[in-house]
């Protein structure tokens, strides 16, 4: 079932939480909203399913338009981060709930329901808990059960509200694999949050960047990791260094180096590059290259994490180097290095002359 | 050295002092109620089996028993029900004046009890301002002793309601609603089964008040033998003939009932609550 959103405002009060959202999501589709805390992606969720209503704009399920439908009516399955089971039913009355609540005319048989209830306990791998009681299973179970919970009523579209964030991190992973198996299979049209960017990354089909109530970009995981449209996208998706200067003639001059910036525009612009977009040389190569000072070096599993700081202006820098090219260099802490960025976007300053 | 003993001991308990607490608990109950009780009992004793059974058998006694017992009951039962919705406007509505309410509620309990035995007899007796609407009477009838009690109740149930209403977690609400229950399913499935125990306590409260209450009761009464009479208005006549024997007697058998309904409903309440907590 695909989900139309146009135009979309929310205010809490005076505070404005989203600002004329437009967005499409195609039936099937996997999508990720993803933001820093405050951001509107929760907000944007809730909307979806009818647990708050816009201020302004429409909801559209199948071109259907559902912006004044409640949420009981709108067969959508909401995952909560807390995941709020019920606590004084077994597992399996819990994931039984939303198919015996149903009036006496659509609600399947006794039968019907055990064995739905069943074969959704084994697709969760919890057949041997259906008779505890929530509070004694573990977070990631829970989260499994609330899971089936919303599958049970067969949902037009699955909403899922940071369902991994409670999770310590293993289980998160395993789970949001589990869950990208289980959307391929049920092939449900499915909305998550989240504000951990690995997880948009890792999950979903389309990922929709949002900050202070507005998209900032919607695309594939690559799209928006490899062509950042504007500033935040670029420091949102991971680690980022900034070389404020000035461009001219297709050169982007920051401190005492020179960075070749073409098709920006003239003037005041900011250069970003990523932490593992550098390379370090013991000798200066060319204009670009930044004589650094090394002041600290972390290694993280495979990835060396190395600070340098500028000689020319006393920035920090960050970059990243796999273990190997960190040991063919054989540098160490107090070195004087020559660091050049092998790519580099320029957005020019909205905020210069301010 | 001193360090590794110490951090020992803090394993076992989070924080020390059961000995020093559970000790006092057991002095402080000792003075306050076991003695006090057991005096009702020991007096008691001293008057013999046969008077002690021919007393408490006696027809009038054993009337106002049954009066006593049936409108605590049937009061706590009113507040229960009416404590759980005065609650739930409290905690789910905002509306001018919620604070004035809110305080109204412990108004009986600060309200010195004849006070509002005179108060309610007035506008309950047939020619006073609310009893004149009713076609029967209802001060100096049983129905006047049970509006009296449920006025002396009715902050129990609320004050034990209120907070689990408040603690309630959203997600189970929006999450039965996102399933298809419409409100009435999500209060009765959802809601009703998470204030099952404090509706409980403050059902036992409430009676256990109800029983005991005299005050406001011996006005709005009329205290007929065999009619309108409750037990303790007949442990205080007892008491004003001299007879300390008599008077213990039945407050010992009324002791007795109330201690088993009370454990019954505490028992009740631990069933509920045991089903999902997890232990």
């Amino acid at each position: 079932m695909s989900i139309i959103i146009e135009n979309v405002t929310k205010y809490y009060g005076s505070y404005q939480a989203l600002r004329n959202i437009d967005l499409e999501i195609k039936s099937g589709e996997l999508v990720a909203l993803l933001g820093p805390s405050g951001s509107g992606k929760t907000s944007l969720l809730r909307i979806i399913a009818g647990l708050e209503q816009a201020e302004n704009g429409k909801i559209l399920f199948n071109e259907e338009n559902y912006t004044h439908k409640h949420v009981k009516d709108r067969n959508v399955g909401f995952v909560f981060q807390h995941y709020a089971l019920f606590r004084n039913m077994t597992i399996f009355d819990n994931i039984a709930y939303g198919l015996k609540v149903r009036p006496r005319k659509t609600r399947p048989s006794k039968e019907v329901i055990e064995e739905k209830v069943t074969e959704l306990l084994q697709l969760v791998k919890l057949e041997g808990y259906k008779d505890r009681y929530p509070s004694q299973l573990s977070g990631g179970q829970r989260q499994r059960v609330a899971l089936a919970r919303a599958l049970a009523v067969e949902p037009n579209v699955l909403l899922l509200d940071e369902p991994f964030g409670a999770l310590d991190a293993k289980v998160r992973k395993e789970l949001r694999r589990w869950l990208r198996r289980l959307h391929d299979e049920f092939n449900v049209t499915s909305v998550f949050v989240t504000h951990d960017q690995e997880e948009a990354m890792d999950v979903a089909d389309r990922v929709v960047i949002m900050n202070e109530g507005k998209i900032e970009q919607i695309g594939t995981p690559e799209e928006v990791y490899d062509h950042p449209e504007n500033p935040f996208v670029y420091d949102f998706l991971g680690s980022v260094n900034l070389f404020k200067g000035n461009v001219h003639k297709g050169k982007l001059v920051t401190g005492n180096v020179e960075m070749n910036a073409p098709g920006s525009e003239d003037g005041a612009g900011t250069g970003y590059v990523r932490a593992h977009n550098f390379i370090i040389e013991r000798e200066p190569a060319e204009k670009d290259s930044i004589a650094s000072i090394v002041d600290h070096i972390h290694t993280i599993g495979p990835i060396v994490r190395i600070e340098v700081i500028r000689q020319d202006t006393n920035e920090p820098l960050e970059i990243e180097l796999t273990k190997e090219q960190y040991l063919n260099l054989e540098i160490s802490k107090e070195e004087r290095v020559f660091v050049r960025p092998k790519e580099l976007k320029v957005f020019v300053d909205f905020m210069a002359g301010i | 050295m001193n360090i590794v003993t110490e951090g020992k001991q803090t394993k076992k308990r989070t924080i020390p002092g059961f000995g020093l607490t559970m000790g006092f608990t057991l002095l402080y109950l000792t003075i306050i109620v076991m003695i006090p009780l057991s005096m009702v009992f020991l007096n008691t004793f001293s008057m013999g089996f046969q008077d002690f059974w021919a007393t408490i058998t006696e027809p009038r006694v054993l009337a106002s028993y049954k009066l006593s017992f049936l409108t605590a009951l049937t009061a706590s039962f009113v507040n229960a029900v009416f404590g759980v919705l005065i609650a739930w406007v409290l905690t789910r509505y905002e509306f001018p004046g919620k604070r004035i309410i809110d305080g109204l509620v412990d108004l009986p309990f600060a309200l010195p009890t004849a006070v509002a035995g005179i108060t309610l007899t007035t506008l309950y007796s047939p020619n006073g301002w609310i009893g004149q609407f009713f076609s029967f009477k209802v001060a100096f009838t049983p129905a006047g002793i049970i509006i009296a009690l449920i006025f002396i109740g009715l902050p129990f149930v609320v004050r034990m309601v209120q907070p689990v209403l408040e603690n309630i977690e959203k997600g189970m609400e929006e999450a039965s609603a996102s399933l298809g229950a419409n409100r009435m399913q999500t209060f009765i499935k959802i809601i009703f089964p998470e204030l099952i125990p404090a509706i409980l306590t403050g059902f036992a409260l409430s009676f256990a008040r109800a029983l005991g209450e005299y005050g406001s009761v011996v006005f709005i009464a009329g205290n007929m033998p065999f009619k309108t009479e409750i037990s303790p208005l007949i442990i205080m006549t007892k008491l004003e003939q001299y007879d300390y024997e008599g008077a213990t007697a039945v407050a010992a058998v009324m002791l007795i009932i109330t201690f088993i309904i009370l454990f019954t409903i505490n028992i009740l309440q631990w069933w509920t609550g045991k089903r999902y907590s997890g232990k």
